[in-house]
């Protein structure tokens, strides 16, 4: 069972990302439940942990997205590798935050990133479910999936 | 002479995220740092600093091949004065402990605003 410090690391670690770089807040939509793995945007950058939990956590956003927090942050290269380099950048963020916050309890992956309709792999755990929790900048939204046991 | 202030200490920028690379020589506004350029990890690092012989250095801590916290420890080794600025996503003590015993002389935290990035030149060169 996660507990809902753990969920708050991960999910300051994403709107932290948001306030800092772009200057503008990321607003958090309503979380949910789910069993198995939800559905991804194009970009998406993965964290995997073992230790104390086990499992994945991965922030996915629309490439629309990325490229509104590029402008943002005075960058004029909109490439493929750039929006990889971004969403990666958003995954160290958020392992970075769980280093703090877990210390050694939880080992945690340099940030990966997968792209298209590539989704990270879930542990097959009996009764894991993953949490989604929307995150919404401007007009669009992402999702940080936190899928620990 | 063209009026602007004489450059007399020389940058290089060491990430492995180009975004990164390009945010920070975009957003550092001192005019005594030439940038002698940028690397994406520590070995290119090292090869880069034998070719331009860097002043002041910022330093990732996470990247391919050979980390930040390993050629932090090589590049004192070659050069005692040189002035290292760890700008990294990891948050925790012990790793900002470990940077400094290495080496570093200041830690920069991801993200940052252009003003953090700023105050933090500012304080490693002072």
């Amino acid at each position: 069972m996660l507990y809902e410090q753990e969920l708050k690391t991960f999910v300051e670690g994403t709107t932290n990302f948001f306030e800092v770089t772009a200057q503008q807040p990321a607003t958090l939509g309503s979380p949910y439940l789910m069993e198995g793995s939800p559905a991804v945007h194009e970009y998406t950058g993965v964290i995997n942990i073992s230790g104390k939990r086990e499992g994945v956590v991965y922030f996915t956003a629309p490439k629309a997205m990325l490229t509104v927090l590029l402008m943002k942050m005075q960058e004029h290269d909109f490439s493929h590798e750039t929006m990889r380099d971004l969403v990666g950048e958003v995954a160290n963020t958020i392992s970075g935050n769980a280093r703090r916050d877990f210390g050694r309890d939880f080992v945690i992956s340099v940030p990966s990133v997968l792209t298209g309709d590539k989704k990270p792999e879930i542990p097959k755990k009996p009764g894991l479910r993953s949490f989604i929790i929307p995150i919404n900048w401007r007009s669009h939204s992402a999702k940080l999936v936190v899928s620990l046991t | 002479m063209n009026g602007k202030a004489r450059r007399s200490l020389k940058l290089m920028i060491v990430d492995d995220s180009n975004i990164m690379r390009r945010r920070i020589e975009r957003s550092q506004q001192f005019e005594e740092l030439e940038l002698v350029g940028t690397a994406g990890n520590g070995e290119d690092a090292l090869e880069l600093f034998r070719k331009t012989d860097p002043d002041v250095v910022t330093m990732d801590l996470t990247m391919p091949r050979m980390d930040g916290i390993e050629c932090i420890g090589r590049l004192v080794a070659l050069k005692p004065s040189i002035r290292i600025l760890v700008i990294s996503a990891l948050a925790d003590k012990a790793t900002a402990v470990e940077a400094m015993e290495k080496g570093a002389n200041g830690f920069l935290n991801k993200p940052f605003t252009d003003r953090q990035l700023n105050e933090a030149i500012a304080e490693l060169m002072s």
